[in-house]
């Protein structure tokens, strides 16, 4: 018979405000395995942890349970103090009043008597508990970070740093992502291209990192320190080890009138196309869809121009297998979609562009080699209005409940400078509000307004129409309490960010939690924000939530030094929480190790003994290094052959039927 | 019939098998008793006709780990059962023969009585037509009227086996197998409960379903295993003995391939199969058509992941369905 103690924990008054803590203790006297019983107003503080200590030395205590905050929380705490105490660390129960019961509860009656029940439930669950010992798995010294933009390519950076081997994983053929596309960085107005290419060509020159560039993350197999990953490498019918970037093949190639996706569809391309001049790898690829020897099979002429024939037309995608340790998502975000805001007139009237079409047109390797000209007619604006918003902090289905986070800066960086090339342009911008935290922040968007004389008007747009080859933009203005028809001849829309499209499958295959944006969620918001609650995955840059650049490079270099904190130990103390099936009633059926996401499951044919019992049976066996302990397998069994330590299903049900009591 | 027995025949003087599984005459004329037939013993007593419902693949467990071949006879329906057993390596295929044989639906007896046919002393089969001899006269009815529930919506074709004996063309009936589930979906909550309340606790638990269950193939079932907690649970009340139906419901769900056997064996004829066929619409509206049974190396939808399975908040979507 097991000797339980019961430590009922106030949490200050966040507990003990909504329950009765010490009727909880006197409750759980009354419970038959328990030996002693008590309430303490902080029992993680140091003098609570001695109060347990010194109450398994005098009443010889088997186990004990916590009645206190979340498991999540302090579990790893107690199960220090019970080892400390001579205990088994797994011989610890902790009943959850806090997240549980007291913050959810105002009635200090119902939140008592739920109380008990939940420490009733932690008792009859610990009666059944077996002392565990915790194994070691090793550590793959490798990490991949899936995202080439300024997020990855920082993270991926300080990790080599560290001294070891990093693969970055990129989906475009170039690595810089969105930071390659913009024109000037806000507050301080340097060149993003000045600031990203030369770590971009860090980056290909590091010994320690490799670079997949047009290249996808398939499938991710394994658990902390030991993750294997398939990465597809898709055709780019260029050889990257023969191409030396001359761009021949560029020049020469006849089909055209491709999108140019880099510049946001503003001007052309061809089939083969290396994205910018900075690109890194400078490979070529060809876009097989518009390449006319793909097509008709005819032309064939980069393959005739290029001087190291590293055209290979019959190119196929090839994969990489891959093991890491740690894995780092710094998936980005993309603009949302117009589509749904027919009345802005964006897709119909050429003179309304998102605000990273304005950036290709400010930037001078843009399309207009950074003049300032209307799409429609290739002329220069009077009067510019910037839209800011557009799909942010909205309630309806078609816009998000997040604030972007960038556009409000960036709309200021763009006014400032429009008017510093152009003083004599007019500059307008509708806002809901201006959100300038940050270092130097509302002193860049001030300037705006009292250097450059921006004009911004407090209200949002409703409608944008043309009239006379003028764009009309209909919006309020809420200081003058008024409505506005503004005449245009250029509209920016500050469009909305959200999570690539990647995002959502990345999550699932690294079964990494997401929040209904598609953010990925962090450990905890505030103390481990750039790890997932998964081990060994961690978050970089906006895919976990909107950010700017500055933002962005201090996240990439704190994720790196969450990883770089795994990668240097040799071995990680494991879960003994493992799965372990019982030959007598295994039939061998093999849906545990169909559904176990470790490949922990294999299965031998041997003889079996038990009560009556005795000949050859298939059966599963459970490699404990490799199991992570999730429990798919134990509610997959149909046969109730597989159990989990430290879960098995009978204390499960020892808890149901303490809750049903 | 012939044909069969030919082939059997055959098989036994040529010595590819030892034995057949296959079925025998009763007690009673229309009785069909799963019998092994040896070689030394011939095939005194076999039968194959309109009452060889059995599904004989279950047997396999156990004759396939004895010692020389065994011929099995399986029915189209039947095949299925056959692949999910050995994808569920529950079968030694190299001790097994598999023949298929044709099948035109097989004639529930239940049905029969239903009509008030007491005293059924034989019954004799004349193209569909069927003459019903009783203690009080001679009856005919049509042989699609009694036809089993399973095989109203038969709408399976064999797999493949290692000899196929074909047989005469057949259509067959054609009932939609969902059409009652879907009369189910439509109910209130409350009448459904109603509904598998007023059904279930007709169970005496003589756990017929789960020994004839192809899919219940298990050295020890959970229901048998003390140490699951559940066993002795079942029995304590009427509510939690329900709850026995739903649970097997729940384990063979994936790898059920509405073979049907269940709601035919049950003697006190609740209809089963429609939990099962609830299971298998689910799965199907949620991951796409899948058969169990189809082929002996697919992972049923439930126990193979991929990144485009619905998301759990299905559930709430689709309401209390």
């Amino acid at each position: 018979m097991q000797r339980i103690g019961v430590f009922v924990c106030w949490c200050g008054s966040n507990i003990a405000a909504t329950v009765d803590v010490a009727a909880v203790a006197e409750a759980a006297k009354l419970e038959p395995a328990v030996a002693f019983a008590t309430d303490y107003q902080y029992m993680c503080s140091e003098s609570g942890q001695s109060m347990i200590k010194d109450a398994v030395k005098e009443h010889n205590l088997t186990g004990i349970v916590i009645a206190s905050c979340s498991p999540r929380m302090h579990e790893t705490t107690f199960r220090k103090t019970a080892q400390a105490a001579g205990l088994n660390p797994y011989m610890v129960e902790i009943a959850n009043l806090r997240e549980q019961c007291s913050w959810v509860h105002k009635n200090k009656e119902e939140a008592t008597e739920k109380a008990i029940v939940l420490m009733r439930t932690a008792v009859a669950k610990l009666t059944l508990n077996q002392p565990l010992i915790a194994g070691e798995s090793s550590v793959t010294k490798r990490a991949l970070v899936i995202g080439g933009g300024i997020a990855g390519i920082q993270t991926a950076l300080d990790i080599a740093d560290a001294g070891y081997e990093v693969d970055i994983v990129e989906k475009k053929p170039t690595i810089g992502g969105k930071m390659a596309q913009l024109d000037k960085t806000f507050p301080t107005l340097d060149c993003a291209a000045c600031i990203l290419t030369p770590k971009m060509v860090d980056v290909a020159t590091n010994d320690k990192i490799t670079i997949y560039s047009y290249s996808e993350v398939e499938e991710v197999k394994g658990f902390v320190g030991n993750f294997t990953a398939k990465i597809r490498r898709k055709a780019r019918y260029v050889d990257e080890e023969l191409c030396t970037g001359c761009g021949a093949c560029t020049e020469k190639c006849p089909s055209k009138k491709n999108p140019n996706e880099f510049n946001m569809g503003l001007d052309n391309r061809t089939a083969i196309y290396i994205p910018f001049a900075q690109a890194v790898p400078k490979v070529p690829v060809i876009d097989a869809k518009n390449c006319i020897k793909f097509k008709t099979g005819k032309c064939g002429l980069c393959a005739t121009v290029c001087p190291s024939n590293a055209i290979k037309y019959d190119q196929e995608d090839t994969f990489v297998e891959e093991n890491y340790g740690a894995i780092v998502v710094a998936t980005g975000f993309n603009p949302i979609k117009l589509d749904e805001f027919g009345e802005l007139g964006y897709g119909q009237i050429p003179d309304v562009i998102t605000s990273l079409e304005y950036e290709r047109l400010m930037n001078a390797a843009g399309p207009t080699k950074g003049h300032v000209l209307r799409p429609s007619d290739g002329k220069k604006p009077k009067k510019i209005v910037f839209v800011q918003c557009v799909g942010s902090r909205g309630q309806s289905c078609r816009e998000k409940g997040y604030c972007s986070k960038i556009c409000c800066m960036y709309t200021a960086k763009h006014a400032i400078l429009t008017k510093d090339h152009y003083p004599e342009m007019d500059v307008d911008v509708f806002y809901i509000d201006v959100r300038t935290p940050g270092k130097n922040y509302d002193e860049f968007y001030r300037r705006a307004v009292e250097e450059y004389d921006v004009n911004y008007i407090k209200g949002q747009v409703g409608k944008i129409y043309e009239e006379n080859g003028k764009v009309m933009v209909q919006g309020s203005d809420m200081l003058g309490n008024k409505q506005l028809t503004v005449e245009a001849d250029l509209v920016v829309l500050a469009t909305a960010i959200e999570p690539d499209e990647t995002a959502r499958s990345i999550g699932t295959m690294l079964t990494a939690s997401m929040d209904t944006n598609d953010f990925f969620t962090e450990a905890h918001a505030k103390l481990r924000p750039v790890e997932s609650p998964t081990a060994g995955i961690y978050l970089s840059g906006v895919c976990q939530g909107p950010k700017d650049v500055p933002e962005t490079v201090s996240q990439a270099g704190a994720a790196a030094s969450k990883v770089i904190g795994l990668l240097a130990k040799d071995k990680l103390v494991g879960n003994p929480c493992v799965a372990g099936s019982n030959p007598l009633l295994c039939n061998g059926c093999g849906q545990c190790a169909n559904v176990c996401p470790y490949g922990a499951i294999s299965y031998v044919e041997e003889e079996v003994r038990g009560p009556g019992v005795r000949e050859v049976r298939r059966y599963a066996v459970v490699n404990e290094a490799v199991c992570q302990g999730c429990g798919a397998c134990t509610v997959t069994c149909p046969s109730g052959a597989m159990d989990l330590k430290g879960f098995t299903n009978r204390q499960i049900m020892a808890e149901v039927d303490a809750i049903c009591k | 019939m012939q044909r069969i027995v030919d082939k059997i025949n055959e098989l036994f003087a040529n010595g590819t098998v030892d034995r057949v599984l296959g079925w025998k005459v009763g007690e009673f004329s229309y009785d069909r008793t799963p019998y092994v037939f040896t070689k030394e013993g011939g095939l005194d007593g076999f039968a194959y006709d309109s009452f060889c419902a059995n599904n004989l693949s279950k047997y396999l467990i156990a004759e396939s780990r004895k010692e020389g071949k065994v011929l099995v006879l399986l029915k189209p329906c039947d095949t299925y059962s056959y692949n999910q057993l050995v994808a569920e390596n529950r079968i030694k295929t190299e001790n097994v023969y598999t023949v298929s044989i044709p099948c035109k639906g097989k004639v529930d007896v239940e049905k029969l009585k239903a009509m008030g046919m007491t005293g059924i002393t034989d019954i004799v089969e004349n193209g569909e037509e069927l003459t019903v001899t009783t203690l009080y006269g001679d009856e005919k009815v049509n042989r699609c009227d009694v036809l089993c529930e399973k095989c109203l919506a038969c709408q399976k074709t064999a797999k493949e086996c290692d000899e196929a004996i074909e047989g005469e063309a057949y259509e067959k009936p054609h009932k939609d197998r969902f059409a009652t589930v879907e009369e189910l979906e439509a109910m209130s909550p409350e009448e459904r409960f109603a509904f598998w309340r007023k059904e279930l606790s007709k169970c005496i638990r003589c756990n017929a379903c789960r020994n004839v269950c192809p899919a219940c193939s298990y050295i020890k079932c959970v229901f048998d295993n003390d140490n699951s907690g559940i066993a002795s649970k079942a029995n304590t009340d009427e509510f939690q003995e329900n709850m026995f139906h739903i649970i097997r419901a729940f384990h063979v769900a994936g790898r059920c391939t509405d073979c049907g056997e269940c709601s035919r064996v049950c003697p006190q004829g609740i209809p089963l199969h429609l939990l099962n066929r609830k299971f298998i619409k689910e799965i199907n509206e949620l991951y796409g058509e899948y058969q169990a049974g189809d082929n002996t190396e697919s992972r049923g939808p439930l126990t193979s992941f991929t990144k485009e399975d619905c998301e759990p908040s299905i559930v709430y979507e689709k309401g209390g369905k």
